[in-house]
C-alpha cells in the first residue's frame, strides 16, 4: 500500500493505482474527456491535469497516467491547475463551438470561451481525444480507423479517407466518442458509417434488426461460433 | 579488415593510420563533409583528381570532415613530410592547377594559405604529434597557426577531436588518434560499476537538450530491471540550422560508435541503434561504412576485443519528423508505430524501447565518452564550470561573420563566441541577440554578452542550451517576427497529440500574427504571457513544454517592441510589412528613374531628374527600391 495526499485529505492506495482513480474512489472529482475504462490511456486532453509535490519540486501531471506515489501531495483544483484546465477547455471550445459536450463541461468548471480566439469552423466535434483509435484497434480488434496528419491538421478517418474494407460496422467508436462527432446513422436494414453502408441482420426469432451482418460474420471468424448461433439477437438468446 | 582482439593489434592498425595521417609524401586532404560539398568540395576534389593524374604527381588525396570553418570552404589542406600542414579557404576548380603548382615549388604564390599547424594534439592519447621538424619554412613564417587565428583560438575540441582531420572512412586513422583505446581499457581493466562512476565525475550532461547527467541515466539503466537491454543514439537533429551531430557522425562515426560500446558495456545492453535524419544521406553513409569496419575488425558483435562481450550496432533512418528526436517518440518510431511521445512517468530507463530497459543519448554525448574514460572523469570535470562540465558544440549562424561549427568550453562569455569566434556582425550592423537551443530555446540579448554560456545560466536567462543551435540577429531583426517565425515553425511541427500544445500554440501563432499584421489589441502580451504558463505546464512533452520560449524570451527582453506594434502600430526594426512605409526624401533624389524601373508593383512616379514618389495604395514593400537606390534617398519606417 502507498500512502499519500490528495486535496489535504490523507489516503492509501495499491501500488500502480493511477491519482485519478485513487482521488475517484476517495470522493474527489477530477474532470476528464479521454481516459475511457475500456481503452489504454494516452494522456491526450490534459483535463485531468493535478499538482504533484514531491519535496520541494511541484509539477502538473495527468492524473490517469500518474502512478501514485509514497508521501507525494496532490492538488487537484488550486490556481495552477486550474489555469491549464481553463485554456485546454478555452481552447477546445474554439476548436469545437457545436459541441454541447464541451460547452456543458466549460460551464460546470466555470470557464467562458476565450473572444480572442477565432472559433474554428472544420473539425466537427472531434478534440482528437483517440479513444475511438483505441476501442476499434484494443476492443474491436480491426482498426479500421486512425489520425492522418500531425499538429492541428489532425484528423480521425479512415486511412487515405477511402471506404475501409476492414470496419465490420459494430459502431463502437460511435459510441465511445465522448463528444458525438463520428455520424452513425442505423434505419432498420442498415448502417451507415464511415462512409460505408452495411446491411443490418434480423433476429431468427423476434425478427428485430440488431447487428451488421458483418460484425457477425466477424465474430465468427474470430470466435469460431458458427453464423447460425450468431444469429438470434443477446434479448431471445 | 585484420581482426583486432589484443593491445597489439590495435597498436599495429594505429601505426598504419599514423602512416596515412602524418605521410612520407605529399597528401592533399579536402573537407568533404555536407557544408564542404555545399560550397563546391567535390568539384575540387575532382579537379585534383586530374590535375595530380595528369602531372602524374606522387600525391595522395584523400577526404575529410567539417573543421567547422563554414565560411571559407571548400577547404584544402596540404600535409608535406617534416613541413607544418598547411590550409587553403575557399578553393575552387580554377585555383587548382596554381595550388599544385605552389606546392611543387615549395613556395606561397598567388593562394594564400589561412592557417598552418606544427603540431597536433592528440586529445584522447594526451600526446602531441609533430607535423614540423626543424624550424617553420620561411614561406610559412607570416602564415599564423591555427591556435592563432581567431576563429580558432577559444576552442577546445573534444567532441569533434577528429572532424577535419582524419578520414572518415579509415578506422586506422580514428585509432591512430587514440580510438578503441577508451574501449580497450573499459572493457579490461575497469568494470561497469567502474565505468558509470567514472561518467558520474565527469560531470557529463546530455547534450541533446534536457542537459541529464549521463553517468546517473547510465546507473538507472544499468539498475533497471531486465536481461534484455538497449542503447540508442538520437541522430536526429531537427532543429533548423543546426547541423553539429551531422557533422559528428560524418566526420568521425567511429566516436560515437566507440561511446556506444563502452556504453552499452556500462548499462549491460546488448542492442544498439542510432536513429539518423533521413536527410542525412553522407552520415548514414559513414556510420554504415564504419559499423562494417568495426564489425570485421570485431570491435562489434561477439566477443569484443576477445572478451566474453557482445554488442552490435543498427542504423535506423528517421521519419524527419521534429518531434521524433523526443525520446520517447523516438522509440515509438523505432517500433514502427507513429513517432509521438508518451508520458514519461514511467521510464525509459526502465521501460523504453519494446518496453526494455533503454539508455538513450546525443551524439555528442555518445562522442564525448571515449575522452572520459582515456583521460578520466576527473580530467573532463576540470574543463568549463561546475555544474556544466566540459565542451559544447555550437553550430554558429545568422547575422555573423563566421558561420560555422565550433566548440567551446562551458561557461565561456557569450561575447567570445559572437565577437571572437564569429568575428562580429557583418556589414557594420548592431548586434541586438542570440536566440540558443533552437526554435524552442530562447533569445539573449546583447545587453548580456557577458553571460556564462552553460546550462544553468542560460536556463536562467530565460533560455535553454538546447542542443547547440547559436542563431544571431542584428538590428535588422523584428522581435515580435523571430518569435511568430519559430512559433510557426512549432505549430507545424507539433505532433498534435496533446490539446495545449496542439491548439495552445497555433491560437499564440495567430495572436503574433494580428500583432505583427498591426491588429494586435492591448492586453494581447498579458494575454501571451497567460496563455504560455498553461501551454508550459499542461503539454505532453517537451515540445509544447517549451514552445512558449521564445514569446515569453522576446516579451522579457524586447517588450517595448511589442508594444510599439501594438499601440504605435510601428515595427522599430522595420520589418513588419504592414507597419513600414517605404519613402523617397525630395532632398535626396536625383531622378534617376532606377527605382520606379524596378518597382515591380510599377508604383514610383517621377519624371527624369526630379524627385519621385512612391504610391503608398499600390506599394507592396518589397523593398526592392531601396537596395536599388545609389543616392540612399529611400528609406523605411
Ligand atoms: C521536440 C523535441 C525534439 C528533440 N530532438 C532531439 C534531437 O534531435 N536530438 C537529440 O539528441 N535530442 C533531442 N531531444 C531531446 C531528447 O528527448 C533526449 O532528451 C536526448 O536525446 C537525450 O540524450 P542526452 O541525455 O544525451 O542529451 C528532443 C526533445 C524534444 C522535446
Ligand atoms: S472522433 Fe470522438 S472518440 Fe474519436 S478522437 Fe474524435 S472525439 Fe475522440
Ligand atoms: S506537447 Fe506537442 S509534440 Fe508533445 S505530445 Fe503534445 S502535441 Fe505532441
Ligand atoms: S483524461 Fe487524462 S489526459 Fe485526458
Amino acid at each position: 500500500m502507498v500512502n499519500f495526499i490528495i486535496d489535504g485529505k490523507k489516503i492509501k492506495a495499491e501500488k500502480g493505482t493511477m491519482v485519478l482513480e485513487a482521488a475517484r474512489s476517495n470522493g474527489i472529482d477530477i474532470p476528464t474527456l479521454c481516459a475511457h475504462e475500456s481503452v489504454s490511456r494516452s494522456g491526450a486532453c490534459r483535463l485531468c491535469v493535478v499538482e504533484a509535490k514531491k519535496g520541494k519540486r511541484a509539477k502538473i501531471v495527468t492524473s490517469c497516467l500518474y502512478p501514485v506515489e509514497e508521501g507525494i501531495i496532490i492538488e487537484t483544483n488550486n490556481e495552477r491547475v486550474m489555469n491549464v484546465r481553463r485554456l485546454v477547455l478555452q481552447l477546445l471550445l474554439a476548436r469545437c463551438p457545436e459541441s454541447d459536450v464541451i460547452q456543458d463541461l466549460a460551464k460546470q468548471l466555470g470557464v467562458d470561451p476565450q473572444p480572442r480566439f477565432t472559433p474554428d469552423g472544420d473539425k466537427g466535434k472531434c478534440i482528437l481525444c483517440r479513444s475511438c483509435i483505441r476501442v476499434c484497434e484494443e476492443v474491436v480488434g480491426v482498426s479500421a480507423i486512425g489520425f492522418s496528419c500531425r499538429g492541428a491538421d489532425k484528423a480521425i478517418g479512415t486511412p487515405f479517407s477511402e471506404d475501409s474494407a476492414v470496419c465490420i460496422g459494430c459502431g463502437a467508436c460511435a459510441f465511445i466518442c465522448p463528444t458525438g462527432h463520428i455520424e452513425m446513422e442505423t434505419t432498420e436494414e442498415t448502417r451507415k458509417i464511415w462512409g460505408r453502408t452495411f446491411k443490418m441482420k434480423s433476429c431468427a426469432v423476434c425478427g428485430r434488426y440488431f447487428a451488421p451482418e458483418d460484425q457477425l460474420k466477424y465474430i465468427s471468424k474470430k470466435t469460431g461460433v458458427p453464423m447460425k448461433e450468431l444469429a438470434v439477437c443477446t434479448n431471445c438468446r | 579488415m585484420k581482426k583486432i582482439s589484443t593491445l597489439d593489434d590495435l597498436k599495429s592498425a594505429g601505426d598504419k593510420g599514423m602512416k596515412s595521417l602524418f605521410p612520407r609524401g605529399v597528401k592533399i586532404v579536402v573537407g568533404m563533409a555536407t557544408s564542404g560539398i555545399a560550397s563546391g568540395a567535390d568539384k575540387v576534389y575532382e579537379a585534383l583528381q586530374s590535375a595530380i593524374k595528369k602531372r602524374k604527381l606522387p600525391f595522395t588525396l584523400t577526404k575529410t570532415g567539417s573543421m567547422g570553418m563554414d565560411f571559407i570552404e571548400p577547404l584544402v589542406e596540404v600535409i608535406e613530410k617534416d613541413k607544418p600542414r598547411v590550409a587553403y579557404g575557399k578553393m575552387t576548380a580554377d585555383k587548382v592547377p596554381q595550388l599544385i603548382g605552389q606546392i611543387v615549388k615549395g613556395a606561397i604564390d598567388k593562394i594564400k594559405p589561412i592557417y598552418r599547424v606544427d603540431e597536433e594534439d592528440i586529445i584522447a592519447k594526451r600526446e602531441k604529434k609533430h607535423y614540423l621538424t626543424g624550424i617553420v619554412p620561411e614561406y610559412l613564417q607570416d602564415i599564423p597557426t591555427m591556435y592563432e587565428v581567431p576563429f580558432y583560438k577559444k576552442q577546445v575540441k573534444i567532441a569533434t577531436r577528429n572532424c577535419g582531420i582524419i578520414d572518415p572512412e579509415s578506422i586506422e586513422e580514428y585509432i591512430a588518434r587514440g580510438g578503441y583505446l577508451s574501449l580497450h581499457k573499459a572493457l579490461t581493466a575497469m568494470s561497469a560499476e567502474g565505468i558509470i562512476e567514472d561518467v558520474i565525475k565527469s560531470g557529463l550532461r546530455g547534450r541533446g537538450g534536457g542537459g541529464f547527467p549521463t553517468g546517473t541515466k547510465w546507473q538507472s539503466c544499468r539498475r533497471a530491471h531486465g536481461d534484455i537491454k538497449y542503447v540508442i543514439c538520437n541522430g536526429d537533429e531537427g532543429d533548423p540550422g543546426a547541423y553539429m551531430d551531422r557533422s559528428v557522425m560524418e566526420g568521425d562515426p567511429h566516436s560515437v560508435i566507440e561511446g556506444m560500446i563502452i556504453g552499452a558495456y556500462a548499462v549491460g545492453a546488448q542492442e544498439g541503434y542510432i536513429y539518423v535524419r533521413n536527410e542525412y544521406p553522407l552520415a548514414v553513409a559513414n556510420l554504415t561504412k564504419a559499423i562494417a569496419d568495426a564489425r570485421s575488425s570485431c570491435l562489434l558483435g561477439k566477443n569484443i576485443l576477445g572478451t566474453s562481450f557482445n554488442f552490435d550496432i543498427k542504423i535506423s533512418k528517421g521519419a524527419g519528423a521534429f518531434v521524433c528526436g523526443e525520446s520517447t517518440a523516438l522509440m515509438a518510431s523505432l517500433e514502427g508505430k507513429a513517432g509521438e511521445p508518451r508520458a514519461k512517468y514511467i521510464h525509459t530507463v526502465e521501460h523504453g524501447l519494446w518496453d526494455r530497459p533503454t539508455n538513450l543519448n546525443n551524439v555528442e554525448t555518445w562522442a564525448n565518452v571515449p575522452v572520459i574514460i582515456s583521460r578520466g572523469g576527473k580530467w573532463f570535470s576540470e574543463i568549463g564550470v561546475p555544474h556544466s562540465t566540459g565542451t559544447k558544440v555550437f553550430s554558429l549562424v545568422g547575422k555573423i561573420n563566421n558561420i560555422g561549427l565550433v566548440e567551446v568550453p562551458m561557461g565561456i562569455p557569450l561575447k567570445d563566441i559572437v565577437y571572437d569566434i564569429g568575428g562580429g556582425i557583418p556589414g557594420g550592423k548592431k548586434f541586438k541577440a542570440v536566440q540558443t537551443g533552437g526554435p524552442s530555446g530562447g533569445c539573449i540579448p546583447a545587453t548580456m554578452m557577458n553571460l556564462s554560456v552553460d546550462f544553468d545560466a542560460l536556463w536562467e536567462a530565460g533560455s535553454m542550451m538546447g542542443s547547440g543551435g547559436m542563431i544571431v540577429m542584428d538590428e535588422k531583426t523584428c522581435m515580435v517576427d523571430l518569435a511568430r517565425y519559430f512559433i510557426e515553425f512549432l505549430v507545424s511541427e507539433s505532433c498534435g497529440k496533446c490539446t495545449p500544445c496542439r491548439e495552445g500554440v497555433r491560437r499564440m501563432n495567430d495572436i503574433l500574427h494580428d500583432i505583427c499584421a498591426g491588429k494586435g489589441k492591448v492586453g494581447d502580451v498579458e494575454m501571451l504571457e497567460a496563455m504560455a504558463i498553461g501551454i508550459k505546464d499542461g503539454s505532453l512533452c517537451a515540445l509544447g513544454g517549451s514552445a512558449p520560449n521564445p514569446v515569453l524570451s522576446t516579451i522579457k527582453y524586447f517588450r517595448a517592441e511589442y508594444d510599439a506594434h501594438i499601440k504605435q502600430k510601428r515595427c522599430p526594426a522595420a520589418v513588419c510589412r504592414a507597419l513600414i512605409k517605404y519613402e523617397i526624401s525630395a532632398k535626396k533624389c536625383t531622378g534617376c528613374t532606377v527605382c520606379a524601373k524596378k518597382c515591380p508593383s510599377a508604383c514610383i512616379s517621377g519624371v527624369k531628374k526630379k524627385a519621385h514618389k512612391i504610391d503608398q495604395t499600390k506599394c507592396i514593400k518589397c523593398g526592392i527600391c531601396m537596395e536599388s537606390c545609389k543616392f540612399n534617398a529611400i528609406t523605411v519606417k
